[in-house]
């Protein structure tokens, strides 16, 4: 079935919506457009030297990678027993996990602070085996997986779903355990969609402001005291440099940004046919 | 030999029951039963891939009920789809020796035999994508196969396929059947494919087994209106035991008298097979006891053969029932050249002949 060419029916309807389709299509290329193209790439690498901001770039790429790697250990098995079973509340459940997406990030921030808040259960409970939470990179870790884990959850069970239950059935009676069908069958088969969602995963913990902000100032990273790269452009806007100063590093985010999503598209459109 | 007894599987929203087999090594077995009698279900509980709610399972007098699916040497195949899809044929038809961790000479040894086995060893380099339907079943039963199962189950294996290659592949089955000495369970909705495999039939219904047995069984001794039908005894009718006479019983089902031959008394039912009934123009000369005037009101061609249905009125035409104005309708089976030769068509008035001993009571 083919989809009739735009221009073969030019309709009014259609030309209207065109119309607004091109504006909001704008509204979203334009500003990170004219961000990237007013500042000259000297400039950017010029930034990019700089011990703050490279500290706080790395620092950044590294929790959202960690975060993206419990993620992955915690979040792929659920995602599989989500997949396999139905159990009673299964629905509720679904949607309590989506639950991080719709938070307002600020209120993230400050709902961690009541769990692993110095004072609190599991706060006493990661120092007393030598890890400290507030302004400390866990804290940059945790309010990361918080806001972004929901994504890998999702992508992952949609690519365990689109694996045939049978193919693990069958694999059984070849004589496989139930563990090894999962890592012979299941898991290659969804990997694709693992994989995307871990990138999506990466690249929205790696955006995260207000929920970062909240648990995390300036902490300590290989020797440097960066904060982390979102909070950084902030600062830099807060500065007497304004706009300006802040223009070089939001350069910098957004390329890396980009580069996270095409590799996202790549891999997700590169589907393999079952 | 495969024992089951009282074999029960709870999933929730469907109940497996009472299941008892035995089935013989080596035998061709069918389990035939319509979509949603349980045959799935039953299949993969005897795989092991659903718990054993109750009842147990033998393999050559080894207890499996409680084993795990990789422990029970038992192969399964199904519709359609299920060859690993980031493996190529060879590594798909390999998967259960590597399991098995065999020196990889005899792996590629074994795997040889059965692709050659069922005919395929120009396919085991590509990816199954590339398969048609018919080369995926025979993949997947080299899959199989290849690690001596001490049973097969075939769960619908020709149902995803083009009716022709539907026969040959039901002839390649045979023929494997009888080159690889396996037990074969082999689960179909498919009449007539039970008829061209089975040695016995197992029918299903609503996850309970109504009746086993052989295909002469079934036609001639339904154990119920549901397996009657499924045999493709078309004419089920209810009736009244109203007499007997020298051995003959006379049923009245709706107003028609006919003689059957059953110890059976007052409400049964009967059956009576399409090709049990004779069509001819005039009154039929024979020692056949029922013999019935009435009016062809369909006619369906399926090819060679010729389905028909003729409606017979009561005896007492001056009844008041409009359910038996309307008369009882037989449907008879005729091949194409007598129906071309007597001419029949819609509206024509004909006589259905059949023995009473044709007629099942039950």
């Amino acid at each position: 079935m083919s989809k009739t060419g735009i221009r073969a029916k030019l309709h009014s309807m259609n030309l209207v919506f065109i119309v607004l389709g091109t504006v909001i299509l704008l509204f979203i290329f334009v500003p990170p457009l004219k961000t990237m193209f007013s500042s000259s790439p000297g400039t950017i690498w010029n930034t990019l030297l700089q011990t703050e901001v490279y500290s706080s770039i790395l620092l950044t790429v590294y929790a959202a990678l960690v975060a993206t790697l419990v993620g992955l250990l915690l979040g792929v098995p659920l995602a599989y027993i989500l997949s396999r079973h139905e159990f009673r509340g299964k629905r509720l459940l679904e949607a309590l996990i989506d639950v991080p997406i719709v938070m307002p990030h600020s209120a993230v921030g400050i709902a961690l602070l009541f769990v692993f808040g110095s004072r609190f259960l599991m706060g006493k409970f990661l120092n007393n085996i030598g890890i400290g939470f507030v302004d400390e990179v866990t804290a940059v870790v945790f309010a990361m997986m918080f806001v972004s884990v929901p994504f890998l959850i999702d992508s992952a069970k949609e690519g365990f779903n689109a694996v045939d239950v049978r193919l693990e059935k069958v694999a059984r009676t070849l004589g496989a355990s139930p563990w090894r069908s999962f890592f012979r069958i299941s898991l290659p088969l969804a990997w694709r969609s693992i994989f995307s969602g871990s990138v999506l995963m990466w690249a929205r913990g790696f955006s995260e402001f207000g929920a970062v902000y909240i648990v995390a100032g300036h902490v300590p990273f290989f020797g440097y005291h960066p904060v982390a790269a979102p909070i950084l452009v902030t600062e830099l806007f807060e500065s007497p440099g304004g706009l300006g100063a802040a223009q070089p590093v939001t350069v910098l985010l957004i390329l890396i940004c980009l580069v996270a999503f095409v590799v996202f598209r790549t891999v997700a459109s590169r589907g393999v046919k079952v | 030999m495969i024992k089951i007894e009282n074999l029960k599987v709870d999933l929730g929203d469907f109940l497996l029951r009472d299941i008892n087999l035995d089935i013989r090594s080596g035998e061709y077995f069918i389990i035939l039963g319509p979509t949603g009698a349980g045959k799935t279900v039953l299949l993969e509980a005897i795989a092991g891939l659903h718990p054993v709610l109750d009842g147990r399972i033998w393999i050559d007098g080894r207890e499996i009920s409680r084993q795990s699916a990789e422990k029970r040497g038992i192969g399964i195949v199904y519709q359609d789809q299920v060859l690993f899809p980031h493996l190529t044929v060879e590594d798909n038809i390999a998967f259960g020796l590597k399991l098995r961790k065999r020196p990889k000479g005899e792996i590629k040894a074994k795997v040889d035999i059965m692709a050659e086995i069922v005919e395929i060893p120009h396919l085991l380099k590509r990816s199954p994508a590339t398969l048609s339907g018919g080369e995926k079943q025979k993949v997947a039963l080299a899959r199989a196969l290849v690690i001596e199962p001490e049973v097969l189950l075939l769960d619908e294996p020709l149902s995803a396929l083009d009716p022709e290659m539907r026969e040959r592949m039901q002839e390649e089955l045979r023929e494997m059947h009888r080159r690889v000495k396996v037990t074969i369970i082999h689960v179909t909705h498919d009449f007539e494919e039970a008829v061209a495999l089975g040695h016995r039939v197992a029918v299903l219904n609503e996850g309970e087994i109504v009746q086993v047995g052989s295909l002469e069984d079934f036609l001639h001794h339904p154990s119920s209106e549901f397996v009657a039908r499924f045999a493709l005894s078309r004419n089920i009718f209810n009736g009244k035991v109203v007499g007997a006479e020298d051995g003959c019983t006379f049923v009245d089902i709706g107003g028609v008298r006919v003689m059957a031959i059953t110890e059976l008394r007052s409400e049964v039912r009967l059956s009576l097979r399409p090709e049990d009934i004779l069509i001819s123009k005039e009154p039929f000369q024979s020692t056949a006891r029922n013999s019935f005037q009435g009016v062809i009101t369909d006619i369906a061609d399926r090819g060679s053969i010729v389905y028909i249905t003729v409606n017979v009125l009561p005896d007492s035409y001056l009844t008041n029932s409009a359910i038996l104005r309307r008369g009882l309708d037989f449907v008879c089976l005729i091949t194409k050249r007598s129906f071309e030769e007597l001419k029949l068509r819609k509206g024509v008035s004909v006589w259905v002949t059949f023995k009473a001993s044709a007629i099942h009571v039950f």
